[in-house]
């Protein structure tokens, strides 16, 4: 039999209630009695009651923590199984409990519990099954019977309108990571005896960090069920019952997941993660440049947003400011991608470049979208080696190099990028190229693409001393 | 200390760890999407928790729960998702709880696009949730400020009890820039009202529900008490050439980087243009619009919405306001800003929009 003294889990008098209260909120014949009772004398038996943090849910058991002398927390309609998911993952040695009515669980909160059970949460989820909705003033819960009138099927439950009963535990035991459930019921004495060792066992999962454990009870609720408190424990019996068999679904003695601790970081270790990568020695610039508003456009794979970041790095190395952002919106059309990257000595206002001074184009679309866009005497790098148009502008500096070519030759069609960035440094002097040089193996984790890419920046400076070096001083003379 | 070039949306998360955050809880969406990554990565590695939840409703609650138990908790979505974390919000801000959230918006009504907005201004600053609440509601616009913003908000999310809003936008979120990272970790002492699992801690409540109207209502009260003190301790905002301005932007976020390419080419133009750009949206630094409202001529508020923070700047100004407003995921160049102020500026105009 339950033995009648009051177990110290409860407080003595529920203040929080009022001052001096001693009765509960429940109405005669209800289960959560049963299984508050239950639920304390356990954990007054395992000793845990310090350790144990219980989530009360909404509906009847509302207030549940005016009983417990336990941590608690209120939580938000169906979403006790993810207040307790974060409980459980902030304090190791929490017993974190869940207690949760059908509407709370089955209803608004079928995404959170399954997906907690599915996580292999470490908590006990006591469920209370009473077929409706008792607080809320009598409604359908979806667990209600086929049949069953409440408020809101005042002709009973019809499946071809509100569909079929739901049964969790079966819908539970379909998932991998659950080690404990269990369908018990609260009818009379001994199945309310076999029901407090399902709470120890979900409780004792706990303490052993087993994992996920879940206890249905099935309860009377006399008041809306319309029935005396012994018509109910009958009812309970003979009619729910059988469409929720009381049985152990689950009792796994190993975890499918084995707990481990996270290995936390020192403070030092954390400064040291988010610390600057090494440094290199770039005597910091005290150039003035022209604020530089660069466009870099291509196709996909050409690398021309990792050229912008890149870029974007040699800049802030050389201790200008920088920006860089990526191709949005309309400016996606054509095929091209591309990303705007600013250079200045100043504070940068807006990152996005509408009216470049540089283009560098490294196909043909991304010259036909940008060419109308930059401003005049801008500087027009085109990629020869896929653009075969020449400009139709006359008021900027076009350069046509074979940026693909060249990066070709040197065994990587993906440097194309660096060739091109090479000879925009070469041409507007804005970055170096010993900065170029220096960021390269900062930027490439790959030894053997380090070194292509160098090679890379080999061949552009060669091609610029060759191929344009003076004809760009002529034409700048003109 | 040097400088690294890193993405807002990850300088966030950088900052965040330094800052003491211990939990994130989130679900994917864009442009957010690289806030949960950069969390995954670092917030796993460093022996932190990082957990992708099945929707923002429960990650929201899984915060609630983290932050019961005294953790330093933060999420990041986009509007979308923070429409559906306003019922937990809503019970964070009922209950007391300290939480980090960060909003990179997006354009919208419904699913909208992808691109940036300034359209979530109402639903961040003014609550969002149901009941009389506030969230402190920072306003970065740069990664540096992404990053220092998030390093500062577990302090004064601890400090007030509040869920602090880091209100960002596409355009911060996706935009690299030289951050200088903090170098020293910040933590958080033990909350006496938290949930630790021992016998000190047993007796703690964490809840939202006051049955008694009187208690509930005295629960009203001082939650408004602390929001006024918000007002007098927190208000932070930066102004650029507003000496002797005579036309005054007032912008948060990208639009405050437009606004002040804006104003130097005005001042080319030796126009006498200056920015005030709110560096908290809640509490608002009305007092200081106010100020400038007397002494200037014309206010322009440059905004990507139908203008929910011109709103407050004209309940400030006790005046109408020049709307520059985009909207859809239209941002404007720096020549179409310039072009409206040039006009206001001849016609000398004071309302538009």
């Amino acid at each position: 039999m339950v033995k009648h003294a009051k177990p110290k889990t409860f407080y003595e008098t529920f203040e929080r209630r009022g001052p001096g209260e001693k009765n509960t909120t429940y109405c005669p014949g209800c289960g959560h009695g049963n299984a508050h009772k239950l639920i304390a004398e356990v954990i007054a038996e395992l000793g845990i009651q310090d350790r144990v943090i219980f989530c009360s849910p909404v509906g009847c058991s509302v207030f549940a923590y005016y009983y417990f002398d336990t941590g608690n927390v209120q939580c938000s309609h169906g979403r006790a199984p993810a207040v307790a998911t974060g409980l459980s993952r902030a304090r190791d040695n929490a017993i974190v409990i869940s207690y949760q009515g059908d509407g709370d669980l089955a209803g608004i909160g079928m995404g959170a519990i399954m997906h907690a059970a599915n996580r292999g949460e470490h908590m006990a989820v006591f469920f209370i099954n009473n077929a409706i909705y008792g607080m809320t003033g009598g409604q359908m819960a979806p667990t209600t019977l086929v049949g069953q009138k409440t408020t809101t099927t005042p002709f009973g439950r019809t499946p071809g309108r509100e569909g079929f009963p739901i049964r969790m535990c079966e819908l539970i035991n379909e998932l991998q990571a659950p080690v404990y459930i269990e369908r018990v019921s609260l009818g009379d004495a001994a199945r309310i005896m076999r029901a407090k060792r399902a709470v120890k066992q979900a409780l004792l999962n706990q303490v052993h960090k087993k994992g996920f454990s879940f206890v249905e009870l099935l309860s009377p609720c006399p008041i809306n069920w319309k029935m005396t408190p012994i018509e109910a424990r009958k009812w309970l019996i003979d009619t729910m019952e059988p469409l929720f068999p009381v049985k152990v679904f689950r009792n796994i003695e190993e975890p499918p997941v084995k707990y481990e601790p996270p290995k936390i970081l020192s403070d030092a270790e954390l400064v040291d993660l988010f610390a600057a990568t090494t440094e290199i020695e770039i005597p910091v610039s005290v150039r003035e440049v022209e604020d530089q508003y660069i466009k870099i456009a291509g196709f996909g794979g050409q690398g021309v947003m990792s050229a912008g970041v890149f870029l974007a790095n040699c800049a802030i190395k050389e201790g200008f400011n920088a920006t860089w952002l990526p191709s949005y919106g309309p400016e996606m059309r054509g095929g091209t991608a591309n990303a705007s990257v600013i250079i200045s000595n100043n504070q940068i206002g807006t990152p996005l470049v509408s009216s470049p001074n540089v283009l560098i184009a490294m196909n043909a679309p991304s010259l036909d979208t940008f060419e109308d866009t930059i401003v005049p005497g801008g500087l027009v790098i085109v990629n020869s080696s896929l653009v075969s148009r020449k400009l139709r502008r006359e008021d900027v500096q076009a350069i046509y190099a074979p940026v693909t070519e060249i990066a070709k030759d040197v065994g990587l069609i993906a440097a194309a990028s660096v060739v091109a960035l090479t000879l925009y440094a070469c041409i507007s002097g804005a970055v170096q190229i010993e900065t170029i040089q220096k960021v390269i193996p900062l930027s490439l984790k790959k030894k053997a693409l380090v070194e292509v890419n160098l090679k890379a920046v080999e061949a552009a400076v060669e091609y610029y001393q060759k191929n344009l070096k003076e004809a760009l001083v002529f034409s700048n003379m003109q | 200390m040097a400088k690294q070039l890193i993405k807002g949306n990850e300088a966030v998360v950088y900052g965040a760890l330094l800052g003491g955050a211990t939990h994130f809880f989130g679900y994917p969406i864009t442009p957010a999407s690289e806030i949960a990554h950069a969390a995954a990565e670092y917030f796993v590695s460093t022996g932190r928790c990082f957990l992708q939840a099945e929707d923002e409703v429960n990650a929201i609650n899984m915060l609630y729960g983290a932050a019961s138990a005294g953790g330093r908790v933060m999420t990041a979505s986009s509007g979308p998702g923070i429409a559906l974390m306003s019922e937990g919000l809503s019970y964070l801000a009922g209950a007391e709880l300290p939480a980090v959230v960060v909003d990179v918006q997006r354009a919208g009504p419904g699913l909208g696009n992808i691109w940036p907005e300034q359209s979530d201004y109402n639903m961040v600053v003014k609550g969002g949730g149901h009941g009389n609440y506030r969230n402190i509601v920072l306003a970065p616009f740069s990664a540096q400020e992404m990053c220092d913003f998030a390093y500062r908000a577990f302090d004064l999310a601890d400090r007030y009890r509040m869920t602090v809003f880091i209100l960002a936008d596409a355009y911060i979120g996706q935009i690299m820039e030289a951050v200088e990272v903090p170098t020293k970790v910040l933590h958080s002492p033990r909350k006496e009202w938290a949930l630790y699992a021992d016998r000190e801690s047993r007796h703690n409540l964490i809840t939202s529900i006051l049955m008694n109207t009187e208690l509930l209502y005295h629960h009203n009260k001082k939650l408004q008490e602390k929001y006024a003190r918000l007002e007098q301790e927190l208000v932070e905002w930066e102004e650029y050439e507003t000496e002797d301005a005579e036309f005054l932007f007032v912008a948060y976020g990208i639009s405050a980087r437009i606004s002040l390419s804006v104003v130097r080419e005005l001042r080319r133009l030796n126009l006498k243009a200056g920015l005030l750009r709110p560096k908290t949206l809640y509490p608002f630094p009305g007092a200081r619009i106010a100020a400038l409202s007397r002494q200037v001529r014309q206010i322009a508020v440059v905004e990507l919405s139908n203008g929910q923070m011109a709103a407050d700047v004209e309940l400030a100004a006790k005046r109408p306001v020049l709307k520059y407003n985009w909207m859809g995921g239209k941002v404007p160049s720096i020549q179409e800003v310039l072009e409206l102020a040039k006009q206001d500026l001849k016609q000398n105009t004071t309302v538009r929009g």
